[in-house]
């Protein structure tokens, strides 16, 4: 066979984390909010670990993914919405979608395809959504939602809501079309839009180096004509406050904005992936700045007691024992229902 | 009121403009639409009436466009997004066929989108400019396709797409734009979808058809009436949800069947409304379900070329003739 030339690059370069120090943002949240902050990181974790344990014992029938090591970019950045905002969340964002109102007993029969589950057993994991709630379900192929949220900022826009939509992308999704089309015509439209760009160094298998040339995805904004920063996203405090101030520009008329949020994938791409490909040192080297157990740190230096912590947890440990009992006494649903409402029968009108 | 002489393009035009007038929930995306007014100029003199907030030119980005308007219409407002060429929704499959069709039997969200152009040939437009793109549409559950005919469905089927709470993909053909005039109704007159029209009687022989192929079996069908073979037509106008009804009624009477369209003919429409004919009007057919499509090869460029591909009078009367011997 003839030779096809050499390899390009090595394939596990390091991954760079952003400037970090210990030492989170600076913020005007009260304590109050900043332990709500907390509770929602902690319920994020603490969900996944129970739909853990349901992976583990067979309950979930499809394939289950973590958010863990991510939780301060969902928290922090669904945290940064109003109440009239509008967010489409991805499949590592249960996050924020536990601050937008889901209970973890949706995200629980979503998984285990019960017949109570928000789509009826239709749809599983996070893919599910409730405009009331402003929740936009995503769809599994990457970037697609971008245009789709640019289109419910253009009509938030055009109605009047003042609203602001909100999505998210990985690395890996950076590299589709729609990121590009959707990203160009929500600038070009200059919709109130904000894109949450979310580095964890894999898509999947494949590391960023094999996805761009570029280190820095926030960059990328300067070819739309928009602002791009770039986050600590294990700092909660920082993605917090970076989607506030993108959040409050497009609000005022000042159009999208996208926001790098550096952050590390501490397991597989999905449950069933041991991500065995990940050198050891990257995990060994994002694990001491674990978001949740940094928070932890932020607050016990005097914005909480360890008991007060403690009390969170024990707090959310009971409602999950409820929110799985729940979840778990779910039917299966009945099988004709694969057969109904392909179309929406009602007029459009109302 | 008398009713008003009118072009196909115009009825689709004056659909368009009747909605925008009645709902300010109906905006328009598209690329050259506003200004220019539309590559085939559907939509002169919208941007001047109805403003660049509610006919948004936008860049060359299908799938971005669709994408944007499945995200209104969740929103409640009614979108239609216009392909210059219909060709061109290939480069949004993606968000028709995997973000709105699916939506509302996903999660209980309906999409009220309309994405209407210019399908079809015969005007030497060549590979890009000349697709049918149904049938890669027509195997997605949730999407509704129309393909319209006469100018009063392009009028009265567009408003109920409009209209209608899920996804609509319409059809219509480029070559009946400014050649194919008649009366438009007077009034707000909607087409139901899912109805099929029986554009004429006969007991001989159905033919079942849409688009501008319903004008070459009704020109077929004066042709043959000196051969004393009485051609029934039916005009499909909805292509999904089909209006399998009407199709085994004209089975029934006629017992022979042509089914006519602009496809290539492998996994085309025409092979659906064939299979359903099989399935359940078997013990009616005198003769064999024939297709009468284009080759499965790209649309060519050449006149020379393109004639003998399409399908065209001379080719539908040698078949029915033939089949009615059967």
């Amino acid at each position: 066979m003839a030779k096809l030339g050499k390899d390009w690059g090595p394939l596990h370069p390091k991954v760079e984390p952003a400037e970090r120090t210990e030492k989170l943002a600076k913020t005007d949240l009260p304590r109050e909010r900043q332990l709500e902050l907390y509770s929602f990181m902690k319920l994020n974790r603490m969900v996944e670990e129970r739909l853990g344990n349901l992976y583990r014992q067979g309950k979930v029938v499809g394939g289950l993914y973590s958010s863990r090591g991510q939780e301060a970019t969902s928290v922090g950045c669904a945290y940064a919405l109003a109440p009239q905002d509008v967010m489409g969340p991805l499949i590592r964002n249960l996050g924020a979608m536990l601050v937008r109102g889901v209970k973890p007993r949706e995200v629980m029969m979503q998984y285990m395809a019960k017949g109570d589950s928000p789509t009826g057993g239709k749809d599983g994991n996070t893919h599910f959504g409730d405009l009331k709630r402003g929740l936009v379900a995503p769809i599994s192929m990457l970037g697609a939602v971008i245009p789709v949220m640019a289109g419910v900022a253009l009509a938030g826009r055009m109605q009047g809501k003042n609203l602001v939509a909100l999505t998210f992308i990985g690395d890996g999704g950076t590299s589709t079309g729609d990121f590009h089309e959707g990203l160009n015509l929500a600038a070009v439209l200059g919709v109130p839009f904000v894109l949450i760009a979310e580095h964890n160094g894999w898509a999947y298998s494949t590391p960023t180096s094999r996805q761009m040339r570029i280190k820095n995805i926030a960059t990328r904004a300067a070819a739309y004509g928009i602002p791009g920063e770039m986050v600590d996203g294990n700092d909660v405090l920082a993605v917090y406050e970076a989607t506030k101030r993108a959040v409050e520009r497009a609000r005022a008329g000042g159009g999208p904005s996208l926001i790098e949020s550096k952050t590390f994938r501490m397991k597989g791409h999905a449950e069933h992936d041991d991500a065995g490909y990940v050198p050891k040192e990257q995990f060994e080297e994002w694990r001491p700045k674990d978001p949740i157990e940094r928070f932890e740190r932020h607050l016990l230096g005097g914005l909480a007691t360890e008991e007060e912590l403690k009390e969170i947890v024990a707090r959310i440990d009971a409602q999950l024992n409820e929110e799985v009992d729940f979840a778990l006494a779910s039917p299966m649903p009945p099988p004709e229902r694969a057969f109904e409402a392909v179309y929406a029968s009602a007029e459009v009108d109302g | 009121m008398a009713a008003e002489t009118v072009t196909y393009l115009e009825a689709i035009r004056q659909a368009l403009w009747d909605e925008m007038e009645q709902d300010e929930r109906v905006f328009m995306l598209g690329q050259d639409i506003g200004t220019y007014g539309g590559a085939f100029r559907v939509t002169a003199g919208f941007l001047d009436r109805f403003g660049p907030v509610r006919i948004i030119d936008t860049p060359i980005s299908e799938s971005a466009m669709i994408g944007c308007a499945i995200g209104a219409a969740m929103m409640g407002m009614l979108p239609v997004v216009e392909m210059q060429f219909i060709d061109f929704i290939s480069c949004a499959f993606n968000q028709i066929i995997n973000f709105a069709a699916p939506n509302h039997y996903r999660w209980g969200q309906k999409v009220p989108l309309v994405v209407r152009g210019p399908a079809g040939g015969n005007v030497h437009g060549s590979a890009y400019h000349s697709q049918n793109p149904e049938s890669y549409f027509q195997h997605t559950p949730g999407l509704k396709i129309l393909a319209p005919g006469t100018v009063a469905d392009a009028y009265g089927l567009l408003r109920s797409a409009i209209r209608d709470p899920n996804p609509v993909l319409y059809f219509e053909h480029k070559y009946l734009y400014r050649r194919l005039k008649d009366e438009l109704p007077a009034g707000d007159e909607m087409v139901p979808i899912g109805k099929a029209r029986l554009a004429r009687e006969g007991r001989d022989l159905s033919v079942i058809t849409y688009g501008a192929m319903l004008h070459v079996a009704l020109e077929a069908a004066g042709r043959l009436e000196g051969d004393g073979i009485d051609l029934e037509v039916l005009d499909l106008r909805t292509l999904k949800p089909l209006d399998q009804e009407a199709i085994l009624a004209t089975v029934r009477k006629t017992n022979r069947v042509i089914v006519l369209t602009e496809e290539q003919i492998t996994g085309s429409v025409a092979g659906e409304v064939a299979a359903r004919i099989g399935q359940h009007a078997f013990e009616w057919l005198d003769g064999p379900v024939h297709r009468l499509c284009c080759p499965d090869t790209p649309v060519p460029y050449s006149p020379t070329l393109e004639e003998a591909y399409l399908p065209n009078v001379d080719k539908l009367v040698a078949k029915v003739r033939e089949l009615s011997t059967y």
